[in-house]
């Protein structure tokens, strides 16, 4: 029992977690052929059968009953704060798994030159008045009962009265906004905390206006619109949920990282001591002290964000992307792309600093500006 | 279908009568009065909502005792909760640090065994002079002006603050040399 828990502590450090989810994630959920066929070979598509999802409940709620007999484990899993994302593990798979096992059945259906299912399905056509009103009204009733008996049950976990002095340790967000404080650690607070949230809200918006293909409207369909479901999975599902549940589980004192059956220990000491790129290029490889002029010094940072957020995507569209720019036109193309560059920063931002404990690319603290 | 429904009101127009443009204005302005004072008032009372009675405001300027009450090389941290400062003694003089961390404005808490504040909400760290090492907090914690009173007492004046990236730690206000 204690290897498992060790292995469990082991893959959840976030280095290793988050790379096995994404690498991994190409696989569940295949946005070319190669991984298409990789997913077929493997049987990785079983998992959206009713096997699949058998076995996927089996596993977490095995997970959780360890858990719950863990000691330390015990202490996090049970707190009333962290109940809401024990839910949300669930019903987030749960409905993935629904919305997989529809797409799944409606490709196969049109393999064999059929319509979708939704095509001539009376069954999820109700009047609004009185149908899905009533449905609407009972669902209600449910939910408030549930509701009830929650906050009867357990009780809210209020603290003492706010005191200046002393912060929690760790400091929580609500759960909601766990996303954003992982965010937080590895941006400067503009960007993390306003323009992120800002690109998230916009660019969900913009999705209808970005995703102009015809195809798979109204009906489940995975094949047809694969690299819009694995781009949206994973910003999704990697890049906020599961950092939810980082931010719920693994996150102790002092915002250190621990494993979900490690003790949080409030001395643990872990080497975080971080350098910007200006400093590695300047003092580390070119051996001579910071330039004293703001811009010389953060050059090459400047040089780095503008080629990636710029340059790279003008680049692509002369090669690899050609088809998509010529299709899509040159608005859409760099909205696409700024969006689409936006989202992949964080996780790019986040291996930087796992592997070279860099800390910004720009860092002008002078004028409140690093990326 | 059956004939098209006339409503009453159009019907019987003499309802209207005895109201004259005259007496309809009269009538208008009244309302649009009472409209504005009532809006008027419920704003004003916003406004007065955001002035507390009371303020539970510590002086920005105080006097922490003498300097032989710090020990060299010791973090002093008795006036966080009340004026949100780390006092602390090198061999070479004083400096206050404010307890605001640089990030995102949590309060960190000074860790004695590993010798740094250390920053509960997205760990940030800096080290005893208040320059930032760890995490992801971009500039050091700022410093308050310390000086002597004519009583011999240490006063700290938090309305002054020393920011380094801006090279203002070499401003003599921002440390008590002692
Ligand atoms: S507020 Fe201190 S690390 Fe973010």
């Amino acid at each position: 029992m204690n290897y498992i828990k060790d292995l469990f502590d082991f893959l959840s450090a976030p280095t290793i977690s988050f790379t096995l989810l994404t690498v991994a994630f190409p696989f569940i959920f295949p946005p070319t052929d190669w991984f298409d066929k990789k997913n077929k070979q493997w049987g990785i598509y079983k998992l959206w059968t009713n096997k699949g999802a058998f076995w996927i409940f089996m596993s977490i709620t095995f997970f959780f009953i360890i858990g719950y007999f863990d000691p330390y484990f015990n202490l996090t899993m049970t707190k009333p704060d962290n109940i809401p994302i024990i839910l949300m593990i669930y019903s987030m798979i749960f409905v993935i798994w629904l919305g997989m096992k529809k797409a799944y059945n409606n490709d196969a259906r049109l393999d064999r030159g059929e319509k979708p299912e939704e095509w001539n399905d009376p069954d999820d056509k109700v009047l609004v008045w009185p149908d899905l009103v009533y449905i609407e009204l009972i669902a209600l009733i449910l939910f408030m009962v549930f509701l009830i008996v929650w906050s009867i049950l357990i009780g809210a976990p209020l603290e003492e009265p706010a005191n200046p002095a002393a912060t929690p340790n760790p400091s929580k967000a609500p759960w909601y906004f766990l996303g954003l404080q992982e965010m937080l650690v590895y941006f400067d607070p503009w960007l993390a905390g306003i323009i992120f949230p800002i690109f998230i809200i916009v660019g969900m918006m913009a999705i209808p206006y970005m995703d102009i293909n015809k195809k798979g409207e109204g009906y489940y369909s995975f094949k047809e619109r694969r690299v819009g479901y694995f781009i949206f999975m994973y910003g999704w599902m990697v890049l906020w949920v599961f950092l939810i549940v980082i931010g719920t589980f693994f996150r102790g004192p002092n915002w250190n990282f621990f494993g979900p059956f490690e003790w949080w220990d409030p001395h643990k000491v872990v080497p975080l001591t971080n350098v910007n790129l200006s400093e590695y290029v300047w003092v580390k490889l070119l051996n001579k002290g910071l330039p004293t002029n703001i811009i010389a010094r953060e050059a090459v940072g400047f040089v780095a964000v503008i080629g990636y957020l710029f340059i790279m995507p003008l680049l692509l569209a002369k090669t690899k992307l050609k088809n998509l720019f010529e299709h899509y036109g040159p608005v859409r193309y760099s909205t696409l792309m700024l969006f689409g560059l936006t989202m992949f920063a964080l996780p790019i931002k986040m291996y930087l600093r796992w592997l070279f404990n860099l800390k910004y690319i720009i860092a002008i603290p002078e004028w409140f500006f690093n990326i | 279908m059956s004939e098209k429904v006339i409503p009453k009101a159009s019907i019987n127009s003499d309802s209207g009568k005895d109201l004259n443009r005259k007496g309809f204005l009269g009538w208008l302005s009244i309302g649009w009065l009472a409209f504005a004072g009532a809006t008027g008032g419920f704003f004003t009372s916003m406004i007065r909502f955001m002035f507390p009675n009371v303020l539970f405001e510590p002086p920005q300027s105080f006097k922490i005792g003498y300097p032989d009450d710090f020990t060299i090389g010791k973090v002093d941290t008795r006036f966080k909760k009340k004026y949100a400062v780390w006092v602390v003694r090198n061999d070479e003089g004083i400096y206050a640090l404010s307890t605001v961390c640089t990030h995102l404005g949590c309060t960190p808490n000074w860790l004695e065994v590993e010798q740094k504040y250390k920053c509960p909400c997205h760990g940030s760290g800096f080290r005893k002079t208040g320059v930032h090492f760890e995490g992801p907090a971009p500039r050091p914690l700022e410093r308050h002006s310390v000086s002597l009173a004519s009583d011999g007492q240490i006063i700290v004046d938090k309305t002054k603050r020393f920011k380094w990236e801006k090279g203002e730690w070499e401003i003599e206000e921002s440390f008590l040399k002692i």
